[in-house]
């Protein structure tokens, strides 16, 4: 056998293919399950209950979708430019770390203030942290996924250290935490939600439009494909380079922002959960689609959450829950191949087999 | 079966995917034969001696060595039958002697004999009239002693049907006379002798035979004594085809770009650009000569502002454009069109689509931060109907046209910005005649609208047609600045060759 590329796709196929995934994904970690002694359709409806069951499941869940999508959108941005950004994580705790400390000694102006000072900072901080891997990148061509992914450990660290150091609250009784934000410090909520859902969907929109409709996202998308043909062109490479993670890295910062506003209430070296990392495949995934990044993020979000409830409705050690997530993400991730490719049998061999039987 | 026949093909079918490259080819060779096979690009001249030469197999068909059936499953059950295939890239080892690269995969003995050996390159070489030095390492060889190196490596083999791909694109018409000269002494000592080419003169100069190919099926084979250019063209391109190339009088304006001892390095500190000087004028084409890689594409990126400069001036209206960005340059109303061996290079975006492509000269007109798409649909509407662009609509990605046709867009794009300066380079690379004469057509256009002209090209044929004054790069120099009423192939080929006519600089 061996795989060519396939010319051109029909819708129909395609969705042939992604639905024999997820079946497929199902029936493998169907057989898991029940190796573990569990009924696999209770399991499966299970995580579907656990993710989406009730209005506080929902809600629970939307908490994750929320900056998986603003993450994805942010790191769009540098994929296009094919910029390795693999420091969302960075950029998230920067961004949070930057409105924590308005949010913790400005906390005497008035509630649109703050929140609009917060909200502007955590964008500041996303995009200086992405700033550095972007100058480096420019000005000496360094690698950019390890001087982003350095990035995210000396944002770790540095949030560590003020949690248990200089900003630990004094009223925790020695307990390593950082105060708790007051009340106007905090996002409103509209329709039970932190107001974060509507500032992401506003973010859909609003990236769409700068990639498709913008100068500027002509360019990016122009870096992307050759950076020769765009300083041919007359391009500022390195200028797109730079605005483009700015953008990158500040959106991120504002995920940093709306968590420990919205979700939280303060700082904490956990604020970024994994975010940064998950976006890169849910962003991979989209296709680097503003679009698709929503149903792509539902999906990792229902993953993570009903993958944690069966945890603790049926007793399945974590490890367990996260072989079943990863034989999911293994198809649906795979069947992207076979959209792409297909298998054809290898003429050569049976060719050469003729011939010897004559 | 005739045992004169070297070699017979019948009835050979290769498809790629949906694309038929060969549809039931016929070719037959005879023993002392030099068989020309003749198509523009894509007709499948070189699908059909891969699989001669064992590279691909044929979908259906048969092959004839020597009379004898045969079925190739690699190059190497080729070269056993005698089949010898020299690419257009060679395959030599730089730091070994010709020596060295000639038994290189040989089989025999573990320990081979110097002497022996020699005395056998020896033999082989005077046998067919080839003097090279094979002690020579291959990196201090020119191209033509490279390529001899090839041929001899392959008679050393035992070949006796050589298969040349293209063999003089590389060579002053100097280097391909000598080459001549080999191959007809082959052909006498009776080896059969196959050459793919699209230049005509070299067809009706070498060949005995001639089979052309277009659109993957044979046309015709004819004894070359009895054709003649014209009849094979109207053959290669399918129909009647008007062979001339304007050059249009028009009054020389006065001096638009004017370049001062030039000089560039590359990465490794290697001067690629040494001392260049030239003027170009309002209204003029001026041609650019030289084997590849005399410094034709650092001249370009030089002037353009994408090559660094170490020494010297680019004047444009008497402003010196070195030190300039590549934006700043194009805003002065200089243009550039390039086009590398794989057509897209750095001219378009593959991935892109046509209206998108245009924008990259077209968005720094737009104002606003918004890009206006519509209007530049209209344009490229206007230019497929103009250059006569093959394309499924404006919205298809530019890498699924042909080559032709992506080109067309480019030059296109180029012209479309009314530049005062238009620097092209391999403009007809790859294309078929009819859409040639398009290009030719496009820049004679602007010669008469006064812009000045810089033409690089390959076929010097083509630079005496078109260009008012041919400049003579050779590794890097200009050996010569001549006007085409007053010079000629040969005197063009010899200044190709490195050596510096002073008398004709100072004309």
């Amino acid at each position: 056998m061996r795989m060519i590329k396939r010319e051109n796709i029909s819708n129909k196929k395609a969705i042939q293919i992604r639905t024999g995934a997820i079946i497929g994904s199902l029936i493998l970690s169907g057989l898991f399950i029940f190796f573990l002694g569990h009924n696999p359709l209770d399991v499966f409806i299970s995580m579907m209950d656990g993710a989406f069951g009730s209005i506080y499941r929902i809600k629970d869940t939307i908490n994750i979708i929320i900056p998986l999508i603003m993450t994805s959108l942010g790191l769009m941005i540098a994929f296009k430019m094919k910029f390795w950004n693999i420091g969302g994580e960075g950029q998230i705790l920067i961004g949070a770390l930057f409105a924590s400390y308005f949010a913790l000694n400005f906390s005497f102006l008035p509630k649109p203030i703050l929140l609009l000072v917060m909200f502007i900072f955590g964008f500041i901080g996303g995009a200086l942290w992405a700033l550095v891997p972007a100058v480096l990148k420019v000005k000496f061509e360094t690698n950019e996924t390890i001087t982003t992914l350095m990035m995210n450990y000396i944002a770790l660290n540095l949030v560590t250290y003020l949690q248990y150091g200089p900003w630990k609250d004094p009223q925790s009784f020695g307990f390593p935490k950082i105060a708790n934000f007051t009340e106007n410090a905090l996002l409103p909520k509209v329709f039970g939600l932190h107001i974060g859902w509507i500032v992401t969907i506003l973010a859909v929109v609003i990236i769409s439009i700068f990639v498709s409709k913008t100068k500027y996202g002509y360019e990016i998308k122009v870096v992307g494909e050759s950076k020769d043909t765009a300083n041919y062109s007359g391009i500022r490479v390195n200028r797109v380079i730079i605005r483009g993670l700015i953008i990158s890295g500040g959106i991120c910062g504002i995920v940093g922002m709306m968590e420990v506003s919205g979700v939280n209430g303060t700082l904490t070296d956990q604020v970024s959960a994994g975010y940064g990392y998950t976006a890169i495949i849910t962003t991979w995934l989209s296709g680097l689609k503003p679009s698709f990044i929503i149903p792509v993020s539902v999906l990792f979000a229902g993953l993570i959450k009903g993958g944690g409830f069966i945890q603790t409705a049926y007793q399945i050690p974590q490890s367990a829950a996260e072989i079943i997530q990863s034989m999911i993400l293994f198809f649906v991730i795979g069947s992207e191949f076979f959209v792409q490719y297909k298998l054809v049998p290898d003429k050569r061999n049976e060719k050469g087999r003729e011939r010897n039987v004559s | 079966m005739d045992q004169n026949i070297y070699v017979k093909m019948e009835g050979i079918s290769k498809s790629f995917g949906t694309v038929k490259a060969n549809d039931n080819v016929n070719l037959t060779v005879k023993k002392g034969e030099i068989h020309a096979l003749l198509g523009e690009n894509g007709a499948g001249k070189s699908t059909l001696m891969n699989m001669l030469s064992g590279f691909y197999k044929p979908d259906s068909g048969s092959i004839y060595i020597h009379g004898e059936a045969v079925k190739f499953d690699s190059p190497k059950d080729s070269i056993k039958k005698g089949i010898g295939m020299i690419h257009q890239h060679y395959k030599l080892v730089e730091a070994m002697t010709a020596a060295q690269n000639i038994v290189l995969g040989q089989k025999g003995s573990f320990f081979l004999s110097q002497k022996k050996i020699k005395e056998k390159i020896k033999k082989v070489a005077e046998s067919y009239g080839l003097n090279i030095n094979y002690d020579k390492k291959i990196y201090e060889m020119s191209i033509g002693e490279k390529q001899g190196t090839e041929i001899l490596k392959v008679l050393y083999q035992g070949a006796d049907i050589l298969i040349m791909d293209e063999p003089t694109a590389v060579l002053t018409p100097q280097e391909t006379e000598k080459l001549f000269k080999i191959l007809k002494n082959m052909a006498r000592e009776g080896c059969s002798i196959i050459i793919i080419t699209h230049k005509l003169q070299e067809v009706m100069e070498i060949s005995d035979k001639v089979t052309v190919l277009r659109k993957g099926q044979t046309v015709k084979t004819l004894e070359t004594k009895n054709t003649n250019s014209k009849e094979l063209t109207d053959l290669m391109v399918g129909r009647a085809v008007d062979l001339s190339i304007e050059n249009p009088k028009v009054e020389l304006g006065e001096e638009i770009l004017k370049v001062e001892g030039l000089t560039a390095e590359d990465i490794e500190k290697v001067e690629v650009l040494k001392d260049i000087s030239f003027s170009l004028h309002k209204g003029e084409i001026l041609g650019v000569a030289g084997v590849a890689g005399s410094g034709q594409k650092e001249l370009c990126e030089a002037i353009a502002g994408l090559y660094k400069i170490k020494k010297g001036k680019i004047l444009f209206e008497n402003e010196n454009l070195v030190g300039l960005s590549p934006r700043d340059i194009i805003y002065r109303g200089i243009s550039m069109s390039f086009i590398p061996e794989d057509r897209l290079g750095m001219g378009l975006v593959a991935s892109m689509d046509m209206v998108d492509n245009y924008l990259l000269k077209e968005q720094h007109k737009q104002k606003g931060i918004f890009i206006k798409r519509k209007p530049v649909k209209e344009k490229c509407k206007s230019m497929i109907d103009k250059l006569e662009i093959q394309t499924p609509g404006t919205s298809h990605p530019v890498k699924q046209l042909s080559g032709g046709n992506i080109q067309k867009v480019l030059i296109g794009r180029e012209i479309d910005t009314n530049p005062h300066v238009l620097i092209t380079a391999y403009a007809v690379r790859g294309l078929d005649i009819a859409s040639s004469h398009t290009i030719y057509d496009l820049l004679n256009e602007q010669k008469k609208k006064g812009v000045g002209i810089l033409f690089i090209g390959e076929d010097l044929d083509v630079l005496l047609k078109l260009c008012d004054r041919i400049m003579v790069l050779s590794s890097g120099k200009v050996t010569g600045i001549v006007s085409t009423k007053e010079t000629t192939k040969e005197k063009i080929g010899f200044l190709m060759s490195d050596e510096i006519d002073t008398e004709v600089i100072a004309l």
